[in-house]
């Protein structure tokens, strides 16, 4: 029995093929977005987990200095007193333009810096890896770095470049001298790796001088992934919207396979097949359906996902300083998840239809088409629900607030719009009709309800799509004119130039201040604090720093009294991850201002920064390098001083920077850093546009019995495909109409709430009306792609199929 | 005997309350025989034969097909008498549109494990489907869709043939072909028949007949 019945469920698909297609590609394109954000996010996940393993390596128990003010001196006196140490110094450095962490290292005592070969080496000996240790202490020394990081570097750095997979991207190793050359600070020193096994006794401790501590491993820094889960969670929102919208698609298509079906179902149980074979069989065709297009989705979602991936790198690398490896491979946990997602997903979909058909008596006619008051009920019984839904959202938002609550609320905001918006649009629609004179019109307008329970699916998806175009958009946009701004008034110097050394930086100094051109030096010391790491920068009191630094909160005189030494100006960043407002104090080793007199933005930065006077810096921080200044001068004298600074210094012209081109270089960064994001929004789009034509196009034969009798009545077959287009147009019109506000809902919430707790830095919300028409528009259009096939066969219709209407009502 | 119906009685709801569309009716069928029913509409022709296929419950009473008791039967096990005992030919025919005309045919036998393709080709032969068999329905005319609803009945060898208003959707001359083929089928395969009809017609044809008004046979 099961044979021949499944075969006849199946011969539903022979005669409905575009159908099937439908199907299988809606499924697969909710899986190949959802599988390609898994992909990223599984392979990011396991670069930090990579980069984690590894730095634990050096991450043990040490001893620190809590101000960070540990030194060579320190090292030798300890170890002299039998300590049994290795010395780390870690710092970021810049090599070949590149902005790279760096971990020196005491090769000799230290943990393994690789447990494999590096690529210089392939065949790994004892005497390999003595050569190796060799090529990395012997001048001009040496650094290992992950292959993707050293591509780069290559034969543009002082120090010899080995490529290793064993380091994680983003990173360097090298021996401790060395790295201290490249940092310029040969006394200082970050940690002392504790080699013994057992912990210290108290007595060891104790005798420990006064601003040295032990501290116990894995507890100083702060893990990648805890840093980025933020983002993650973002991109997971946005596959999961993927996949809900492609997943309208199914259920629209499940829904309508059914509808058709019933006839046939009723004939198979009417020839004695059990109602729990036909839903078992059901179970097993989605099944099927679902493993083949979770198949077609993987390898979709796998090309997706590799051509995503360098724009993720960029993000994570940009907002967070986080590096990962840019080759994607196919990984158990998100193919397996991607699968459990499809069949979870076409479940989903079908619930509703096997459970009608479960309730559906033996003898129910075959077209149930809900007709009228029927679906207006069902309408309205959605929109309880969505009012269920948005009060529950609601509630979670207040009980979880920050990140967690913010999606919940995000989510229950947008699913229950999608809920409402039939049940809106049935009364614009019924408004239309009611104020429509002409006949036609009023048809058009009584049609395009009718309509409605077979578009309602796809209506919503569009209008999920479009929201979140208009929302992200939004914050995108709003982001970006912030950024536009801020960089127009901390980039206000015209030229920036860097000097070779620190003595040729005092030469370039004060050969331009005879020249009577104010110099800005940019000059700033690192400190490694227990919350992260702070940048402090000196400024001299300058007119250019009172007019355009951009503050957000700041005491009266601020400017005066940092010039004063009285205080500290910090980003807004460091303010939030420390919850510091303008006149707390912010802790720092003893000697610095700790008064914070104001609080500026700072986007992009993933670390904390703060700006105190130069006197203060230079107190603090004598041997600050003095290689990078600000000019001001007339933007017309640029090319002229140029010429002459190359001249008289013998620089290279890429140190010497037009303001122009870093604000374009910064320009290109950020626009790389959302690039990701905008490939997601207009996949979203596209997936529902599809989902529009799909519903057009099997929606057709369903539409004769609706046509057929106004062509009888003298309307032609190119007004009524006419008609069809406008109907569409009408549809997505509205629905696009009332997807404006749930986008700028959602653009709110995003900059508000989502933006604060995931960056640290809030953003103000901008408008932007012609993108908004802009995305109307482009609904316009594929709501039109998508009747132009259905209305193209309605014009081309033959006669007969339309009068086979009338006699199939016979 | 291959059916038996012995005091059942139905009542639907109508209007808020239960109104009695079938009431104490009783018939007896033999294998062989064929027994025309006649009556207005709304009468309760069709609902006693859906009680009749174990299609639809009944409040009293008891029917028997070949000798089980449907009273006593769940979902299944109805599911079961249908594929295996009973088949309907319906009005609206209701031959599956996805399949061509040889596997409609061929369905109710395969579900009911009595595949014969020589009796499957027979029936073809005899009900003129043979030209027909790789067509599907929307390639056929009103009369030849029916004509593959009687071979699909006929084909897994029921001991009980329901027909509603077999040639209800059909001309008078296409009508009185079919029905003329069906019963020389019936006939030959020893099958009992229950034919619904509004024809005076078509009962006067049959063996037995018997016309339900008020509820009640007469």
């Amino acid at each position: 029995m099961i044979g021949p019945a499944l075969f006849t469920l199946l011969s539903h698909w022979r005669q409905h093929r575009f159908q099937l297609a439908a199907l299988v590609i809606g499924l697969a394109l909710a899986t190949a977005l959802w599988m390609a954000v898994q992909a990223i996010n599984t392979q990011a996940k396991a670069s930090y987990a990579e980069a984690e393993g590894y730095l634990q390596r050096f991450d043990q128990d040490a001893l620190t200095a809590p101000q960070d003010n540990l030194t060579v001196t320190d090292y030798v006196g300890l170890k002299r007193s039998g300590w049994p140490l290795s010395p780390v110094l870690e710092g970021r450095i810049r090599l070949g333009g590149h902005n790279i962490d760096i971990i020196g290292i005491d090769l000799l005592s230290a943990p393994p810096i690789t447990s494999t070969s590096t690529s210089t080496s392939p065949q790994s000996s004892e005497s390999d890896q003595g050569a190796f240790l060799i090529s990395l202490l012997r001048a001009p020394g040496g650094l290992i770095l992950h292959p993707q990081s050293a591509a780069p570097l290559s034969e543009r750095t002082e120090v010899e470049i080995h490529a290793s997979t064993d380091v994680p991207p983003g990173l360097a190793i090298g021996d401790i001298a060395t790295v201290s050359r490249l940092l310029a600070e040969p006394h200082r020193l970050t940690r002392l790796i504790y080699l013994a096994p057992n912990a210290p006794s108290a007595r060891a401790l104790a005798a420990l001088p006064s601003h040295i501590t032990f501290t116990p491993g894995n507890s100083s820094r702060i893990a990648p992934g805890t840093l980025t889960q933020s983002f993650h969670l973002n991109l997971t929102a946005f596959g999961f919207l993927s996949f809900v919208v492609g997943l309208f698609i199914v259920q629209g298509t499940i829904g309508l396979a059914m509808e058709q079906r019933r006839g046939l179902f009723r004939t198979l149980r009417c020839l004695g097949v059990p109602i729990r074979h036909l839903i078992l069989l059901l179970l097993i065709e989605t099944a099927a359906l679902a493993f083949a297009a979770a198949a077609i989705g993987l390898i979709l979602g796998y090309f997706i996902a590799a051509a995503l991936l360098p724009g993720v790198a960029v993000t994570l690398s940009g907002l967070y300083g986080v590096e990962i490896d840019n080759g994607l491979a196919l990984r158990s946990s998100w193919i397996l998840s991607g699968f459990a997602m499809t069949l979870l997903g076409a479940s989903i979909a079908s619930a509703f239809a096997f459970y009608s058909l479960w309730k559906l008596p033996i003898l129910q006619a075959a077209s149930t088409q809900a007709r009228g008051q029927r679906i207006l009920k069902n309408f309205a019984t959605w929109a309880q629900v969505a009012a269920f839904i948005f009060v529950t959202g609601c509630l979670a938002y207040l009980a979880l607030s920050g990140l967690a609550g913010g999606f919940v609320l995000l989510g229950s905001v947008m699913l229950s719009a999608a809920l409402l918006l039939p049940l809106c649009l049935w009364h614009l629609l019924l408004a239309g009709q009611r104020k429509a004179s002409s006949p036609l019109a009023q048809w058009l307008w009584s049609d395009a309800r009718a309509q409605l329970p077979g578009l309602s699916l796809s209506l919503m998806a569009l209008m999920l799509a479009l929201a979140t175009n208009i929302g992200v958009g939004t914050m995108v946009s709003s982001f970006r004119l912030t950024f536009d701004g801020w960089l127009d008034q901390r980039l206000s110097s015209e030229l920036y130039v860097t000097a070779r050394d620190d003595a040729q930086g005092t030469q370039l100094q004060q050969w331009l201040e005879e020249k009577g051109i104010r110099v800005l030096p940019i000059r700033f010391d690192v400190l490694q604090q227990r919350s992260g790491q702070i940048t402090i920068y000196g400024v001299r009191d300058d007119a250019t720093y009172r007019d355009n630094w951009p503050m957000l909160d700041a005491l009266p005189r601020a400017w005066d009294r940092l010039s004063d030494g009285q205080g500290i100006l910090i980003s807004e960043q460091l303010a939030r991850r420390q919850g510091l407002e303008a006149g707390d104090t912010i802790a720092l080793p003893p000697g610095w201002p700790n008064k914070i007199l104001g609080i500026y933005a700072d986007y992009g930065n993933p670390h904390g920064q703060a700006i105190v006077s130069m006197a203060a810096l230079l107190r603090n921080a004598p041997d600050a390098t003095n290689q990078r200044f600000g000019l001001r001068l007339d933007a017309s004298e640029t090319p002229a001083l140029i010429k002459e600074i190359q001249e008289e210094f013998d620089l290279e012209r890429e140190n010497i920077t037009e303001q122009e081109k870093i604000k374009a270089a910064s320009r290109r960064i950020f626009n790389q850093t959302f690039r990701v994001t905008d490939s997601l929004k207009l996949l979203t789009l596209g997936v529902a546009s599809f989902a529009m034509f799909i519903s057009l196009v099997t929606l057709w034969s369903q539409r004769l019995p609706q046509l057929g009798p106004v062509w009888a009545m003298g309307v032609s077959r190119k007004t009524l495909a006419l008609i069809d287009i406008l109907r569409s147009l009408l549809m997505a019109g509205l629905t696009a109409l009332l997807a404006l506000p749930l986008g700028l809902f959602l653009s709110w919430t995003l900059l508000v709430v989502i933006n604060t707790e995931a960056f640290g830095w809030r953003l103000p919300l901008y408008l932007f009306p012609l993108d908004w028409l802009w995305l109307v528009l482009l609904s316009l259009l594929a709501a039109l792609l998508a009747a132009l096939l259905p209305a193209w066969r309605l014009f081309h219709l033959h006669p007969s199929e339309l009068l086979k209407v009338f006699s199939s009502e016979r | 005997m291959v059916l038996s119906v012995t005091d059942v009685t139905k009542t639907i709801p109508q209007s808020g309350l239960d109104r009695p569309i079938l009431d104490r009716v009783s018939l007896q069928l033999q294998a062989g025989q064929s027994l025309a029913l006649t009556g207005e509409s709304g009468s309760g022709k069709s609902t006693l034969l859906h009680l009749v296929g174990a299609l639809d419950g009944f409040d009293s009473g008891e029917i028997e097909v070949d000798g089980t008791s449907l009273s006593s039967l769940d979902e299944p096990a109805r599911a079961l008498l249908r594929r295996s005992s009973v088949s309907v030919i319906f009005q609206q025919f209701n031959i599956i549109p996805s399949l061509d005309v040889s596997a409609n045919i061929s369905l109710h036998a395969k579900l009911a494990n009595r595949h014969d393709p020589a009796w499957e080709a027979q029936l073809a032969q005899r009900l003129g489907l043979e030209p027909l068999l790789s067509r599907y329905p929307e390639q056929l005319s009103g009369g030849q869709q029916q004509r593959v609803a009687i071979a699909r009945s006929l084909a897994m060898r029921p001991k009980l043939l329901l027909a509603d208003e077999p040639t209800g959707n059909l001309d008078e001359a296409t009508g009185d072909a079919v029905l003329g083929l069906m019963l020389e089928l019936v006939q030959e395969s020893q099958t009992a028949l229950f034919l619904v009809t509004h024809s005076p017609t078509i009962a006067a044809s049959l063996n037995r007949r018997l016309h339900l008004s008020n509820g009640g046979l007469t």
